[in-house]
C-alpha cells in the first residue's frame, strides 16, 4: 500500500489537472477510489473542502453512482456479472453458489475481511458470458464449478 | 498541419503497407484480450522473427472482428482468412505455414461464413482491419478526409444539409432525426455551444459502442469534428462508462495524436475553426444515458433527469445550446459528408436508412458484434447470422432493446428492424442488445430481473417510476415464491400503463416493456406459476423449495 501521503499527493495532483472545477468531481473521486480502494469518510471531507463543494452535495454525487464503495474492501473480490447476457446462461446460479459456499452477502465482506462480493451489471464482454471477475482478471464462459474451484485455491479452502 | 500534408500522411502509410505482402491482424479487444490475444500477438510478433519474415508480413494489434465467442480471432489478409481460438502455439503455425509456405491452416479457419454474408459494416468500416492506436492507419483508409472535405468545400448549412438528407436516425435508442436536431442546436442563437458524445452503454447485454471506441477511436473524434464544423461548437465531451478501461485508453490516446497533428484544439488544419474534446468517465448508472441525466452527470452532479421543454438543444451543459449524440450516429456522419446524403439513404429501410450494430448475445450459436441494414428481419439475425439457439436447445424469446426493451416470441421473428415495427411489437431499438432466450429460461423469472434492474437504476426523481417499479417487483416476488393471484396479472398491466404514461424520462417510459411484452406474449407461463403453483422452466424460488425438477443449471 501506498503511504498515505503519497496518495494524498496523487490526490491533489488529480484535482489541480482538472483545475478544481465541480465538474469533474467524479473524475475526482474516481482517481480516489483507485488510491483508496474504497471513499473514506476522511477523503470525502476532504475533496468538498479543497473543491469548495458541500459535504451533502458530494455524498449525494458519490452515493448515487454504483460504481463507488464507502465500505474498505476485502482483500480478494470477487464480482460476478448479472448483465442480461449473463444473467440467460445462469450468472444467478453463480452468485448463489459463492453466496451460499463463502457466507457472504452481495455489497459485503466476509468476517475476516478476506473476500468481497460484488455485482456488476455488464462488463461489455457478453459474448463469453457467463463472466465472474476476480480479482480484476475476466473469467469467460465461466461455470459454477470452474469458479468455486478458482476461489477456495485462492482462498486456501472456504471463506471463514 | 494543413490539408496536404493530412494527405500525404495517407500516401506514405499506404505505400508502406503495400510493401507488405501479408497483413496479421490480431483482435485485441475486451473481448479477445481475456482468452489470451495480448499472448498470441506476442508470439506472433516472435514468429514471423523467427520465420525471417518480418519485411513482408506485418502484424498489427486491432480491434473486434466480431466473432467474440471464437476469440482470440485473427485475420490474414490478402483473403480475409479468418482464424478462431488462436493459440501462442496455433499463432507460430499460421505463420510457418500460411505465411512462409502459402498454405492457409484449414482446421483453425472459422467456418461459418453466414455470420458475415447479411452483414454491412458500415460503421465497423475498419474494425478489425486498422491498428486503433495508430492514426496512421485510419488516416490511410480515407481517415479525416471528411474533416478536410469540410473545411475545403463545404459551409456548416451544407454539412447540415447532407445529414438531413441521409435521413440518419439517432442510434441511441429514440431515433430521432439527426439533422432536425443539428438544425435546433446550430439555430440556438446562444455561445459556447457544446457536444457530447454518449458513449454511457449502460445497458447490461450490449457492446457495440465499447466495440467501436476499442476498435476505431479516429471515426468517434472525426464524426465529432464534423458536427463541431456544422455547429459551430468548440468544446465536445466524450462521456465514456468507467466499466471500459481498454475502450477509455484507447479514446485518449487518440485524441492525443488527433491533436498532435493538428486535427484537435486551436485553428483545427490551420483553419479558422477550433475544437477541443475532453473525456468524462460515467460511474455506473444506467440512468446516466438519459440526455438530461448525461447533462448532470458531466458537470459532476447526480445523474437525476430533468423535465423538457428546455431541450438540451436549446439549453444543455451549463445552459448552453448542447448536442447530445450516440457515438455510433457520430461515426456515420463522416461517410455522410464524404458520399452525401442521398447516397447513404439508399442503404436500410426508407423511414430507416443505413446500419444498426447489434450485440448478439444470450443462448445464441454464435454470439458477437454484427452490423445489419435497417430493415433486416429478427429471423435473419437470430437464424442466419447467429446459427440459431446453441446447444441443440429450443428458441423462446428474443429480447430486443436491453432490460427495457421486449420479449418477442417466433411469431414476430419476420418483423423488420426499426425504430417503428419494434415499437409496435412492444420492444425498442434500445442501444442494439439482441439476447437469444431458449427454452430453459421462465419468462417471469425473466421479466422479474428486468423489473429489479430498473428498481435499481431508477434515479428516484418521479413517483410512477420510484413507486410503481417497487411495487411491480413486489407482485413479481409473490408469484416466483408460488403465492400468486389471478388478480395479479391484471394489476401488472395496470400498474405498468400507468408507469409508461406518468414517468418523466425514458427510463420510466420503457421499464414496463418486458413485463407487458411477457405478458402479450407468454401469458401461459404466467398462469403456469400463478394457477398452478408451477414453473415451467424450474427457474423460480418455489421449484426449488419444492426440489425434483433437475434442470437448474
Amino acid at each position: 500500500m501506498v503511504a498515505e501521503d503519497t496518495r494524498r499527493a496523487m490526490l491533489d495532483k488529480a484535482m489541480k489537472e482538472h483545475r478544481y472545477r465541480r465538474s469533474a468531481l467524479l473524475e475526482v473521486l474516481q482517481r480516489a477510489q483507485e488510491l483508496y480502494g474504497y471513499l473514506e469518510k476522511d477523503v470525502l471531507i476532504y475533496i468538498s473542502e479543497t473543491l469548495n463543494l458541500p459535504p451533502s452535495h458530494l455524498y449525494g454525487a458519490a452515493t448515487f453512482y454504483n460504481l463507488f464503495r464507502f465500505r474498505k474492501p476485502g482483500e480478494h473480490i470477487v464480482t460476478p456479472c448479472l448483465g442480461t447476457a449473463c444473467y440467460v446462461k445462469g450468472a444467478e446460479d453463480i452468485l448463489l453458489a459463492i453466496e451460499s459456499e463463502f457466507d457472504v452477502e452481495r455489497g459485503r465482506s466476509t468476517p475476516d475481511g478476506r473476500l468481497s462480493l460484488f455485482v456488476t451489471r455488464c462488463i461489455g464482454a457478453c459474448a463469453m458470458a457467463p463472466n465472474v471477475v476476480l480479482d480484476g482478471e475476466v473469467i469467460g464462459k465461466a461455470t459454477k464449478d470452474g469458479v468455486m474451484e478458482r476461489m477456495e485455491r485462492l482462498l486456501g479452502g472456504k471463506g471463514n | 498541419m494543413k490539408p496536404p500534408e493530412i494527405l500525404s500522411i495517407a500516401k506514405t502509410e499506404s505505400d508502406r503497407q503495400r510493401t507488405f505482402k501479408y497483413r496479421i491482424n490480431v483482435c485485441c479487444s475486451s473481448g479477445c484480450i481475456p482468452f489470451g490475444a495480448l499472448e498470441v500477438l506476442k508470439s506472433f510478433q516472435a514468429a514471423v522473427k523467427e520465420f525471417g519474415v518480418e519485411k513482408e508480413c506485418k502484424v498489427a494489434r486491432t480491434g473486434c472482428v466480431g466473432t467474440c465467442s471464437v476469440g482470440p480471432a485473427v485475420v490474414v489478409d490478402p483473403g480475409d482468412y479468418l482464424y478462431q481460438s488462436v493459440t501462442p502455439e496455433t499463432a507460430r503455425e499460421i505463420v510457418e505455414n500460411h505465411v512462409v509456405k502459402g498454405l492457409p491452416v484449414e482446421n483453425l479457419l472459422y467456418r461459418r461464413a453466414a455470420f458475415f454474408e447479411k452483414q454491412h459494416r458500415l460503421v465497423l468500416r475498419n474494425a478489425g482491419k486498422i491498428d486503433p492506436l495508430r492514426i496512421e492507419d485510419y488516416i490511410s483508409r480515407g481517415g479525416y478526409s471528411a474533416l478536410i472535405k469540410c473545411l475545403t468545400e463545404m459551409s456548416p448549412r451544407e454539412v447540415i444539409d447532407e445529414v438531413s438528407k441521409s435521413g440518419l436516425r439517432g442510434r441511441g435508442g429514440a431515433g430521432f432525426q439527426t439533422g432536425q436536431k443539428w438544425n435546433f442546436v446550430s439555430k440556438a442563437p446562444t455561445f459556447p455551444k457544446y457536444i457530447i458524445a454518449n458513449l454511457d452503454e449502460g445497458d447490461p447485454g450490449v457492446f457495440a459502442n465499447r466495440t467501436l471506441a476499442e476498435a476505431d477511436p479516429h471515426a468517434i473524434i472525426e464524426g465529432m469534428l464534423v458536427a463541431s464544423y456544422a455547429l459551430g461548437a468548440e468544446q465536445g465531451y466524450i462521456y465514456i462508462r468507467a466499466e471500459y478501461p481498454l475502450a477509455i485508453q484507447t479514446l485518449r490516446k487518440a485524441l492525443e495524436q488527433a491533436r498532435s497533428l493538428g486535427l484537435l484544439g486551436e485553428h483545427i488544419l490551420e483553419s479558422s475553426m477550433n475544437f477541443e474534446i475532453g473525456v468524462r468517465l460515467g460511474a455506473g448508472a444506467f440512468i446516466a444515458g438519459e440526455e438530461t441525466a448525461i447533462l448532470a452527470s458531466v458537470e459532476g452532479r447526480r445523474a437525476m433527469p430533468r423535465p423538457r421543454p428546455p431541450y438540451p438543444a436549446i439549453s444543455g451543459l451549463w445552459g448552453k445550446p448542447t448536442l447530445i449524440q450516440n457515438v455510433e450516429t457520430l461515426a456515420n456522419t463522416p461517410l455522410i459528408v464524404m458520399n452525401g446524403g442521398s447516397r447513404f439513404s439508399e442503404l436500410g429501410s426508407p423511414t430507416c436508412t443505413g446500419t444498426k450494430c447489434f450485440s448478439l448475445t444470450g443462448r445464441t450459436s454464435n454470439p458477437g458484434l454484427i452490423e445489419v441494414p435497417m430493415g433486416t428481419t429478427l429471423r435473419e439475425v437470430v437464424f442466419d447470422i447467429g446459427g440459431g439457439v446453441a446447444d441443440g436447445r429450443s428458441f423462446k424469446a428474443v429480447l430486443v432493446g436491453g432490460p427495457s426493451g421486449g420479449c418477442l416470441p417466433e411469431s414476430q421473428l419476420d418483423l423488420p428492424i426499426d425504430y417503428e415495427s419494434l415499437t409496435k411489437a412492444g420492444a425498442i431499438m434500445g442501444s442494439g442488445g439482441i439476447v437469444v432466450i431458449d427454452d430453459q429460461s421462465c419468462m417471469v423469472n425473466t421479466a422479474r430481473f428486468f423489473v429489479d434492474f430498473c428498481v435499481d437504476e431508477s434515479c428516484g426523481r418521479c413517483s410512477p417510476c420510484r413507486v410503481g417499479l417497487f411495487k411491480l417487483r413486489e407482485v413479481f416476488d409473490r408469484i416466483i415464491h408460488g403465492e400468486g393471484e389471478e388478480k395479479d396479472m391484471a394489476m401488472l398491466e395496470e400498474v405498468s400503463e400507468y408507469i409508461r404514461e406518468a414517468s418523466l424520462c425514458g427510463l420510466g417510459q420503457t421499464a414496463p416493456n418486458p413485463i407487458l411484452t411477457t405478458l402479450r406474449y407468454f401469458r401461459d407461463e404466467y398462469l403456469a406459476h400463478i394457477v398452478e403453483k408451477r414453473c415451467p422452466a424450474g427457474k423460480c424460488p418455489m421449484s426449488r423449495k419444492g426440489g425434483g425438477r433437475g434442470e437448474m443449471a
